[in-house]
């Protein structure tokens, strides 16, 4: 079989794969709990900033790392 | 390679079915990008596909890298004719256009190598076609794709939920619709990018065959345009029934599966070409959205839909070769250029029955959002499953069944059931 499949291109494909493909949804994720957790609010009913600032990151890489793809398809890359 | 003596005609009769397969291929693959999100209801079915039809739009001018050759390292490119290239595409489009009536997402670029596959085989028997690189970069991976997406969607949902466990839903939906729709985007963008670039090879190389461009030539404008142009208008007027079989068929889906779904397709579709490795986008939005499932406690996964997907990508390539043999032998046994007219001709009788065979029951951006039946899926898509046969054309227990379906309905529901009949006489299946 090894020679019709690619194993070392399959295994960049399911590494980086797991790395980007489950990896940015999680660093999401971990932004939307930051800010709408079950104790983001303070006593006040305001998310205090430390935590906007934090979400704002994990927002913020996840849209780079879009608009990364987005100049990599454009590159012709793709 | 082909006789210049070939009119103008005939050229321009393998471009018009070069751009219906384009055309095919967006109509096929709206769902790879947006089932996710019409079925989470992050965007309303019209938006989605408009969404989708104008990225697929800018992605087909994005990148311009487009090679003059069609199945390269799969069939011998001595042998490809443009009666070849014709055949194949029959074969493509009806293999899309059947897949579609069933409900099925397929891959539109194995229906077109198989097509071609076949059209090689009538043409020049089994030594036009490079059996390992048939086995290494189609049949292979169309097995491995799915795993792979499968794996990737299912750790995704499985972090994005333990993460999230404790996040009021409203907010999980409000804030993960934007993450959907933001992955969602870049899928459909890659596929303007890449399914439009094949279209495009395809007509440059019949223009070259054909004399109408020198060989080194590049793609001239009105190509790009019209290959942009035809994907982008199946793209909105969307596979519906395929939508609803990989938004609602194989998992229930909230907003964070779709978000990871989407995430997982887009990054796995880039990396496998960065990589030189091409999967299908619809084997790995599929099996993405099968991990969704797979990763998210207490979900279920119809894994019987799931299997009749599977089954339908097993013989893509062997089905649209059966096609794109007939073709060819139906133009080489009338012979010359009448033999391509025929082809033709024959193809849009066809696609004219199969569209015909879908108004039966159709699904649109109305009812593309309703509950799956149990059962449903197991017959033809579009069809009640009591119709236990996939020749639904003439079929007279069909249009039977579907009516039966429809006095139900309207019972249950005459709003519904009155906007789906109107839909069935104006042709709402856009």
């Amino acid at each position: 079989m090894s020679e019709y499949i690619e194993w070392s291109a399959l295994g960049n494909v399911l590494l980086f794969g797991i790395l980007v493909g489950a990896g940015l949804p999680a660093l999401f994720a971990l932004g939307v709990r930051t800010v709408a957790g079950p104790s983001a609010r303070d006593a006040e009913g305001n998310v205090p900033t430390g935590r906007k600032v934090l979400g704002g990151i994990c927002f913020g890489i996840t849209l780079v790392a879009v608009l990364g793809a987005v100049a990599y398809i454009a590159a012709g890359g793709h | 390679m082909v006789a210049v003596t070939e009119s103008l005609l005939l050229l321009v009769v393998v471009v018009a079915t070069a751009l219906a397969f384009d055309f095919t291929n967006g109509f096929h693959d709206t769902g790879n990008a947006m089932a996710t999100t019409i079925a989470t209801r992050a965007l309303k079915p019209k938006q989605a596909v408009l969404l989708s039809a104008s990225l697929n739009l800018v992605g087909a001018f994005l990148s311009l890298t487009v090679a003059a050759t069609i199945a390269k390292g799969i069939v011998d490119a001595n042998v490809v004719t443009l009666g070849v290239v014709l055949a194949g595409l029959a074969g493509g489009i009806l293999w899309n256009l059947l897949t579609w009536l069933l409900g099925l997402p397929s891959s539109s670029s194995h229906a077109l190598i198989g097509g071609v596959v076949g059209a090689v085989l009538a043409a020049a028997g089994t030594s036009g076609v490079l059996w390992g690189g048939l086995l290494a970069k189609v049949l292979l991976p169309a097995l491995i794709a799915p795993v792979v997406a499968i794996i990737v969607g299912a750790i995704g949902t499985r972090l994005v939920t333990h993460l999230t466990r404790n996040v009021k839903q409203e907010d999980n939906d409000r804030m993960f619709r934007w993450g959907q729709i933001g992955s969602a985007s870049l899928v459909s963008l890659a596929h303007g990018t890449n399914d439009a670039q094949k279209s495009m090879g395809i007509i440059l190389l019949a223009l070259i065959a054909g004399g109408a461009v020198p060989a080194d030539s590049g793609v001239p404008f009105w190509v790009i345009l019209s290959c942009a142009l035809a994907m982008a208008i199946g793209t909105y007027l969307g596979g519906w029934r395929v939508i609803r079989t990989l938004g609602k068929g194989l998992v229930e889906l909230e907003s964070r599966q779709g978000m990871a779904a989407e995430t997982s397709s887009a990054a796995v579709i880039l990396l496998s070409s960065h990589f030189g490795y091409s999967l299908s986008t619809t084997h790995v939005a599929t099996g993405s959205i099968l991990g969704s499932g797979v990763g998210m406690k207490g979900a279920s996964v119809r894994w019987s839909v799931a299997g009749r997907m599977f089954v339908a990508w097993l013989i893509t390539v062997p089905a649209a070769a059966t096609v794109g043999a007939l073709a060819y032998g139906l133009g080489a046994v009338i012979g010359g250029e009448a033999g391509s007219y025929v082809v033709f001709g024959v193809l849009i009788a066809l696609s004219a029955a199969i569209w015909v065979a879908s108004r039966r029951k159709p699904v649109d951006h109305n009812n593309v959002n309703e509950e799956w039946a149990p059962g449903e899926g197991d017959a033809p898509a579009g069809t009640d499953e009591t119709v236990a046969t996939v020749d639904t054309v003439d079929t007279v227990d069909t249009v039977e069944a579907v009516d039966a379906i429809r006095a139900v309905d309207a019972e249950e529901s005459p709003e519904r059931a009155a906007v789906g009949v109107a839909g069935h006489e104006q042709g709402g299946d856009r």
